[in-house]
C-alpha cells in the first residue's frame, strides 16, 4: 500500500530518542517564512489540530508503542498532495518550538513525486 | 572595496565575547541550568561564541525583572521615552560600521547590506517611533453638555517578542521600538541561529535603558520560546516566523486571552507588464534590478519576490536579460563590501534550500541559472552558500507555492492583466508583491487587486519606517513599521466623566 510519508533511519532514531525523553509525539508540517516548510515535532496533543488540518499518516516507528501522527493544514495539503514526503534529519539549529532542536539537529522534508499508481492507491 | 577582518581576528573592528549569558534586569545572568550552546558563523561554519541555553526558570526571572520595571517605565513621559529612543539611535549611528560587521558575521549576509540597509533602517526606526509617541494623543468626546468620554493610551505592561534570524538586529528593532515607545517592558528571545548580535547591540546601549525594561533570554524555541509565549505573565506576544509556530502561539495566547501580532512569511509575486520593455532606458534597467531582488539577503526575506510573473509578449527577451543580470551577481565573502550575495544563515537552511532545488527539478521546472550549492573555496568552504537560482515553471509547482527562503526565483508568464492578477493571488500568502509598469492606471489597479499587505510599485525591498508592513491571508496579523503598531502595544483607557451635580433620576 502506498504511503504519503516515510522516515529515514536517522529520523526514526531521533524520534525514538525524543519519544523516550518527552513522551508520545506528533508532527505538523509548517509553511511560510524563516523555518517554514519544516516539519514541527511536538508532544502529541501540544498542537491543536482541527477541521483545517489533514492527517497524512500515522507513522509506525520500531520501538515506539503508539503511532506518530503527521499533520498538515488542508490548504497546504492541496498544494503538496501530489508529492511523497520523507522525514529526514540534518545537523542544524532550531526551528520554532520543535522538540529536536536542543539535540543539535533539525527534521527536514525531502520530497518526490507520487507515481500514478501511488496516487490511485491513495485516492 | 573593503574586506573587513573577521571578528576575533587581527584588525577586526568589532569582537564578540566568548560567552553570552541572559540579559536580565540590566545585568548578565547565567542560565539556571548552567548550559550553553555553540554559535557558528555561517561565513565559515566555525563556532565563534557560546550562548546561554535558557529554560523556563530563566524566562521567569526575566519576567520578574520586566514586571518590576514595567510600572515605572509605563509612567515615564512620552518625551522621556522618546529621548531614550533617540539616544539609542544616536549610539547606534556612532557604531554603525561595528554593528554592521557584527550582524554580517553572525547571519552570513553581505556587509554592504548591513551597512546600507539593516543598521541605518534600525536607527531610523527608533527615531520614527520617538517622533510618533511624542505626536500621539488621546481624544475627548463631548457626549453632551455634562458628559465627556476621554480616551487615553496606556501600555500593555510586559510583552513577549520572539525574533527571527534573517535580520537579527533590524527585526528586533521593528518590535522593540514601538513596544518601548508605548511604555512596555519587554522580554525578548532572539533566534537560536542568531543569538549574539543583539547582545552586541545591547553592549552599546545598555546604559541608556532602565534596568528590566529590556530583557533578553536566549535558548531554543521549545525550551525558552515556549515558556515565554505560553506564560500567563505576558500581555501580548509578537512573533515573526512560520505558520505552524504562529498557530501554536495563537493557541497559547487563547489560553491566556491575550493578543498576538504575527508575521508569517509569503510567496510574493513580482509582476512585469509588457510596457517595461518599451524603452531601453533607466526604468528598464531598474525593472531588471527589481527582478534580481530575490537574491537580496540570500532570499532570506519574508517578502522575497520569489515568483516572477512576466507578460508573454516580452517574456523571452526580458527573462534572458534577467538571467544575464543574475549571472553577474557577485557572490563571495560576506565581509567584502563588493559581495552582493553572502551565506545562508544556517546549515539546516542550506539543506532545506537544496531539498527545494531537488523537488523543483523533479516537478519539471527548468533551471536557467544556478541550481546548486556554491563552494567558495578556502576558509569559506565550510560556509553555507547557494548559487542564485532561476527556475522556469508553472504556478502550481511547489517551488511556486512555498517560501524557499533562499536565493531562488520561480518564473512563469501571463497572458494579460486578468491572468497576472489570478496567478499573483493564487497563493496561501499575502505579504508582499511587486508591480512594474509605465502605466499608472495598470499600476494602481494591479496594486489594489493583489491581496497582499505591501505592494511595491516600480520598486522592491524598501523597508522604511512610516510605511505599514504586514500580511493578508496566512501571512499574519498586524502591521509593523508604522505608528499604527503603537495600537498593538497599547490599551485604550476610556474615562467616562459626568460633570453634572444632579442624580440621574433612576433610583
Amino acid at each position: 500500500m502506498a504511503t504519503r510519508v516515510e522516515v529515514t533511519p536517522a529520523a526514526a532514531d531521533m524520534m525514538r530518542q525524543l519519544r523516550g525523553q518527552h513522551g508520545p509525539l506528533m508532527f505538523h508540517q509548517s509553511g511560510g517564512c524563516c523555518d517554514g516548510s519544516s516539519p514541527m515535532c511536538y508532544l502529541e496533543g501540544e498542537f491543536r489540530t482541527g477541521q483545517s488540518d489533514v492527517l497524512l499518516e500515522s507513522l509506525k516507528i520500531d520501538g515506539v508503542d503508539e503511532p506518530i501522527t503527521f499533520w498538515m493544514s488542508a490548504s497546504q495539503f492541496e498544494l503538496w498532495k501530489h508529492t511523497h514526503l520523507t522525514v529526514d534529519v540534518v545537523p542544524g539549529r532550531g526551528s520554532g518550538f520543535s522538540l529536536e532542536a536542543p539535540e543539535g539537529v533539525r527534521f527536514l522534508i525531502r520530497s518526490r513525486l507520487l507515481t500514478e499508481q501511488e496516487l490511485a492507491e491513495l485516492s | 572595496m573593503t574586506v573587513y577582518s573577521a571578528p576575533g581576528t587581527d584588525g577586526a573592528i568589532v569582537n564578540y565575547e566568548s560567552r553570552y549569558d541572559h540579559f536580565i534586569g540590566g545585568e548578565y545572568v547565567p542560565p539556571a541550568k548552567g548550559q550553553y550552546f555553540a554559535n557558528p558563523s555561517p561565513v565559515t561554519g566555525q563556532d565563534f561564541c557560546e550562548v546561554a541555553r535558557g529554560t523556563a526558570e530563566d524566562v521567569e526571572k526575566a519576567l520578574d525583572a520586566a514586571h518590576g520595571a514595567a510600572d515605572a517605565w509605563g509612567r515615564t513621559s512620552a518625551a522621556e521615552r522618546a529621548n531614550i529612543l533617540n539616544k539609542i539611535a544616536d549610539r547606534m549611528e556612532q557604531n554603525l560600521e561595528k554593528l554592521a560587521v557584527a550582524e554580517c558575521w553572525e547571519n552570513g549576509k553581505a556587509v554592504r547590506e548591513t551597512l546600507a540597509a539593516d543598521i541605518p533602517l534600525a536607527i531610523d526606526h527608533f527615531r520614527y517611533f520617538a517622533g510618533a509617541i511624542r505626536a500621539q494623543e488621546g481624544s475627548a468626546g463631548e457626549l453632551d453638555d455634562d458628559t465627556v468620554a476621554y480616551h487615553f493610551h496606556e501600555p500593555l505592561g510586559v510583552v513577549a517578542q520572539i525574533i527571527p534570524w534573517n535580520f537579527p538586529i533590524l527585526m528586533a528593532v521593528w518590535k522593540l521600538a514601538p513596544a518601548l515607545a508605548a511604555g512596555n517592558a519587554v522580554v525578548l528571545k532572539p533566534a537560536e541561529q542568531t543569538p549574539a548580535s543583539i547582545h552586541y547591540w545591547m553592549s552599546l546601549v545598555a546604559d541608556l535603558i532602565p534596568p528590566g525594561v529590556v530583557n533578553i533570554v536566549n535558548g531554543f524555541g521549545v525550551e525558552a520560546g515556549k515558556p515565554l509565549a505560553s506564560s500567563n505573565r505576558v500581555a501580548k506576544v509578537a512573533f515573526t516566523g512560520e505558520t505552524t509556530t504562529g498557530r501554536l502561539i495563537m493557541q497559547y495566547a487563547s489560553e491566556n486571552l491575550i493578543p498576538v501580532t504575527l508575521e508569517l512569511g509569503g510567496k510574493s509575486p513580482n509582476i512585469f507588464f509588457e510596457d517595461v520593455s518599451r524603452l531601453d532606458d533607466d526604468f528598464y534597467d531598474k525593472s531588471l534590478e527589481g527582478f534580481s531582488m530575490f537574491a537580496l539577503n540570500q532570499g532570506e526575506v519574508c517578502t522575497c519576490p520569489s515568483r516572477a510573473l512576466i507578460q508573454q509578449s516580452i517574456y523571452s527577451d526580458f527573462l534572458a536579460a534577467g538571467v544575464k543580470r543574475v549571472e553577474n551577481l557577485k557572490q563571495g565573502n560576506p565581509l567584502d563590501t563588493d559581495t552582493q550575495v553572502g551565506a545562508q544563515a544556517s546549515n539546516d537552511q542550506l539543506e532545506k534550500i537544496l531539498s527545494y532545488l531537488d523537488i523543483g527539478r523533479q516537478e519539471g521546472a527548468k533551471v536557467l541559472t544556478g541550481g546548486a550549492r556554491a563552494d567558495l573555496g578556502g576558509n569559506l568552504s565550510g560556509g553555507y552558500y547557494v548559487q542564485p537560482t532561476i527556475f522556469e515553471g508553472s504556478n502550481s509547482m511547489r517551488i511556486f507555492q512555498e517560501e524557499i527562503f533562499g536565493p531562488v526565483v520561480s518564473v512563469t508568464s501571463f497572458a494579460d492583466y486578468a491572468d497576472a492578477i489570478k496567478i499573483a493571488n493564487d497563493t496561501l500568502y499575502g505579504l508582499g508583491a511587486g508591480v512594474w509598469t509605465r502605466d499608472i492606471n495598470t499600476a494602481y489597479r494591479a496594486g489594489r487587486a493583489i491581496k497582499a499587505g505591501r505592494v511595491w510599485t516600480n520598486s522592491y525591498h524598501l523597508y522604511p519606517a512610516h510605511a505599514a508592513f504586514g500580511g493578508y491571508k496566512q501571512s499574519g496579523i498586524g502591521r509593523e513599521n508604522h505608528k499604527m503598531m503603537l495600537d498593538h502595544y497599547q490599551q485604550t483607557k476610556n474615562l467616562l466623566v459626568s460633570y453634572s451635580p444632579k442624580a440621574m433620576g433612576f433610583f
